[in-house]
C-alpha cells in the first residue's frame, strides 16, 4: 500500500479484474455444490444454538418470566440488555449502505450486501426480545400494535415502548427493502449464469424479469438513492427511540439528555465491530482478498476509532455530570457504577471499549487483519457490558436502600442470549451459500473497463 | 417508411458492443437519428447513457414525496384519533392532543411509507416483475447482458424502424453483432 502517493487512496478493488472475474468470482461462491468444510460446521453450530434459543423459549412459555433472573427491583434484564445490543449491530449495515453511499465512499461497494445481511439478521435477533420479554407474547398483540380490537382499547402512544415498534418494524423493512432492491440485478446475473433449471427458474422469480435496460437503470438509480437518503435519518431514529426508553423513566443514570447521540455513536461502534468480525474471516475463507483490500478493513478501523471516542466523550460526561448534578441519587449511581458490587463489569467495560481502541491509532494495526479482528472481538463484548451497566447499575440501587438488589441472570437468560448468537450465526452461513455477499454490479462499477472514455469524472 | 406487419412478429433489432463507451456513443447516435422507442443494456449502471438518452425520470421523486406525507399524516392523523376521540385517557387534566409524543410515530411512518412509494413505485414504473421479454430471446443477450457485454435495442414499434435500413444503422455503429428479436 505504500507504493501510493498519501492523495491518491489505493483502489477498492486490486487491479487485473475484468466484468467477467468479479462475476465468476463472486456468483461462483453461490453456484457450486463444493463449499468449505468450515461452512458446514459453521451450519451445524450455528443450528444445535437455534434448537437451544426454541428450548429456552419454549420453557420461558410454558413457564413464564419466573425462569429468569429478574426480579424487583430490576425488572428489566437480559431481555432489554439484548435487544439494545443487537439493534446497535444492526446500525453499521444501514450506514454502509445508505450514510456511505450519500458521502460518495466507494469502498462501501465491497461491504454493503453482506453488512445490509447483518442488519437483517441483528434485527431479526433484537426482535426477539421484545416479543418474548413477558413470557406471554401472544398478549403484546393490542399493547403495541394499534388495531381495532373487541375491547375498544388502543395503545398508548405517549410511551416509547410503543415508539420502539414503529421504529423497530419500519427499520426491519426498510433495512429488507433497501437490501432486497440492491439484489435485483444480481439475481439476474445468477439467473443467466445458473446451469440448473430448478435454480435458474428460483432466481428468475426473485430477479423479477430485470433485463438491465437504460430507462429501468435510470429510475433505480433515483428510487436506490432515495431510499438511501430515507435510510440515513431513519437509523439515527432508531437508536434514539431505543435511548428514550431509558430516559423518559426519571430513574438515575437513565433520565440523561446524552443518551440519544451516545446510543447512536455506540450503535455504529458495536456494528462495525461486528463487520469486521465477520469480514475478517470472510475474505480469507472465500478468497475475496482482491476485494475485500486492505483499505477496506483500515478504513473500517478508522470509523470504529472515532465512534470509539465519541462513546468514551459519552461515559467521561456521563460521569461528569453524575457529579455536577448535586444530586445525591446521580451522584452515588456513579460512584456505585465504578466502585459497588459491579465494580468488575464497569472496569471491563472501559477496558473493552476504551483503553483497546486507542491501538487503531497505529496504522500497522489498522492493517493487520487479525490484530483488527482481536480488537473488534473486545468492541463486541464491550458493547454488551455498556448495556448491562446502563440496565442493571441504574435500577439496583436507585432511591431507598430498603428497596435495593442485585441482578444476576440464570441459565435460562444465558441459553437465550447465546441461542441468539447461534441463530445470527446460522442465518447468516445460509446468507452466504445463497446469495452473492458482495453486490457484483456495484463491483462492476470499479472495474477500470468501466469508465466511459472521454466522459468528465462523476 | 413501412407499415405492414412482417411475416413473424418481430420487436427489435439488436446490437451488441464490447465495451461501455462504444454504448454511449451508440446510443448518442440513435437518438440523434431521431429513434425514440429504443434502450440500451448494460450489466451496471451508465450515467452517459442516460445523458446520451436523455432519460431522467422525475416521477420517481415525485411518488415517493407523495407517499412520504401519505404516511405523515396517516401517522399524525391515527395518534390524534386515537389519543383523542377514540380512547382519550384524563390523566391528572394533561392536554389529548400532546404533539410532541406523537413526533416519533408520525416520524417513522413517513420514513415507512416513503421507501413503500419508493421501492414500489420504481418496480411499476419499470414494469417489473416481468416474467417474459422478447430481449431474452436472443440467445447473446441472456447469456451476456446481465455479466459482461452491452446492447441496444431498437424496437419496431418506432416511427423510424425500418427492418433494413435499422439493421444497417447499427452496423455502421460499430456493432460487434446483430440479431433480430423475435416477439
Amino acid at each position: 500500500m505504500d507504493t501510493h502517493p498519501v492523495y491518491a487512496p489505493p483502489p477498492v478493488i486490486e487491479p487485473g479484474h475484468t466484468f467477467g472475474t468479479v462475476t465468476e468470482q463472486i456468483t461462483g461462491i453461490v453456484l457450486t455444490r463444493r463449499h468449505p468444510y468450515s461452512w458446514f460446521f459453521g451450519v451445524f453450530v450455528g443450528f444445535m444454538g437455534t434448537m437451544m434459543l426454541l428450548m429456552a423459549i419454549t420453557w420461558l412459555l410454558v413457564k413464564g418470566t419466573g425462569i429468569w433472573g429478574v426480579n424487583i427491583p430490576i425488572g428489566w434484564g437480559f431481555a432489554i440488555i439484548n435487544f439494545v445490543w443487537w439493534i446497535g449491530i444492526g446500525h453499521a449495515g444501514t450506514l454502509i449502505s445508505a450514510i456511505l453511499l450519500l458521502l460518495k465512499q466507494d469502498w462501501r461497494t465491497s461491504i454493503n450486501r453482506f453488512a445490509e445481511a447483518m442488519t437483517l439478521f441483528a434485527v431479526v435477533c433484537a426482535g426477539i426480545f421484545p416479543l418474548i420479554h413477558t413470557g406471554r407474547p401472544w398478549l403484546a398483540a393490542y399493547w403495541l400494535v394499534p388495531y381495532p380490537n373487541t375491547m375498544g382499547v388502543w395503545p398508548q402512544f405517549r410511551s416509547p415502548l410503543i415508539w420502539d415498534i414503529f421504529a423497530v418494524s419500519t427499520y426491519l423493512t426498510v433495512s429488507l427493502m433497501f437490501w432486497y432492491v440492491g439484489l435485483i440485478p444480481d439475481l439476474a446475473t445468477l439467473r443467466d449464469r445458473a446451469k440448473n433449471i430448478y435454480i435458474r427458474r428460483l432466481f428468475g422469480i426473485l430477479a423479477l424479469g430485470w433485463r438491465g435496460a437504460a430507462r429501468h437503470w435510470e429510475r433505480y438509480e433515483e428510487a436506490y438513492l432515495l431510499l438511501a437518503g430515507l435510510s440515513t435519518p431513519l437509523v439515527l431514529s432508531v437508536h434514539t427511540v431505543v435511548s428514550f426508553d431509558f430516559t423518559i423513566g426519571i430513574i438515575p443514570g437513565w433520565h440523561s439528555t446524552i443518551f440519544p447521540p451516545y446510543f447512536v455513536a455506540g450503535a455504529i461502534y458495536a456494528g462495525f465491530a461486528m463487520v469486521l468480525t465477520l469480514a475478517v474471516p470472510l475474505r480469507v475463507l472465500y478468497h475475496l482478498e482482491d476485494f475485500l483490500t486492505l483499505r477496506h478493513l483500515e478504513n473500517m478501523g478508522k470509523v470504529m476509532l472515532l465512534t470509539g471516542l465519541i462513546v468514551a466523550y459519552g461515559y467521561v460526561f456521563e460521569a461528569f455530570f453524575g457529579w455536577y448534578s448535586s444530586n445525591t441519587y446521580e451522584q452515588f449511581m456513579i460512584y456505585n457504577r465504578m466502585f459497588g458490587p459491579y465494580w468488575p463489569f464497569y472496569w471491563s467495560l472501559i477496558l473493552c471499549n476504551i483503553v483497546m481502541p486507542q491501538f487503531l491509532w497505529r496504522k500497522s494495526i489498522r492493517t493487520s487483519p487479525a490484530m483488527l479482528f482481536f480488537i473488534a472481538m473486545f468492541v463486541n463484548v464491550g458493547m454488551w457490558l455498556e448495556r448491562f451497566e446502563i440496565v442493571v447499575t441504574s435500577l439496583h440501587r436507585d432511591f431507598l436502600p430498603s428497596s435495593w438488589g442485585m441482578y444476576w441472570p440464570t441459565r435460562w437468560d444465558l441459553m437465550t442470549f447465546f441461542g441468539t448468537i447461534a441463530l445470527f450465526t446460522m442465518l447468516f452461513f445460509l446468507f452466504i451459500r445463497v446469495l452473492p455477499m458482495i453486490s457484483i454490479f456495484e463491483m462492476r462499477t470499479m472495474v477500470p473497463a468501466a469508465k466511459v472514455k472521454g466522459a468528465k469524472a462523476h | 417508411m413501412d407499415h405492414t406487419t412482417p411475416a413473424s412478429a418481430l420487436y427489435g433489432v439488436m446490437a451488441e458492443f464490447e465495451d461501455p463507451t462504444s454504448l454511449v456513443e451508440a446510443a448518442r447516435r440513435t437518438y440523434n437519428e431521431g429513434y425514440r422507442r429504443f434502450d440500451a443494456y448494460s450489466p451496471y449502471p451508465i450515467h452517459e447513457v442516460f445523458e446520451a438518452m436523455h432519460i431522467r425520470d422525475k416521477r420517481v421523486s415525485l411518488v415517493v414525496l407523495i407517499g412520504g406525507l401519505t404516511g405523515m399524516f396517516t401517522g399524525l392523523g391515527l395518534q390524534v384519533w386515537v389519543s383523542a376521540i377514540a380512547y382519550p385517557l384524563n390523566i391528572g387534566g394533561r392536554p389529548f392532543l400532546s404533539w410532541p409524543m406523537f413526533i416519533p410515530v408520525t416520524f417513522e411512518l413517513t420514513i415507512l411509507f416513503g421507501a413503500f412509494a419508493a421501492v414500489f413505485g420504481m418496480l411499476g414504473m419499470n414494469g417489473l416483475p416481468m416474467p417474459y421479454h422478447p430481449v431474452f430471446n436472443v440467445e447473446r443477450f441472456t447469456a451476456h447482458a446481465s455479466q459482461d457485454r452491452f446492447f441496444l435495442a431498437i424496437e419496431s414499434t418506432d416511427d423510424k424502424f425500418d427492418r433494413t435500413g435499422t439493421r444497417a444503422f447499427l452496423l455502421s455503429l460499430g456493432a460487434k453483432d446483430i440479431n433480430d428479436v423475435e416477439e
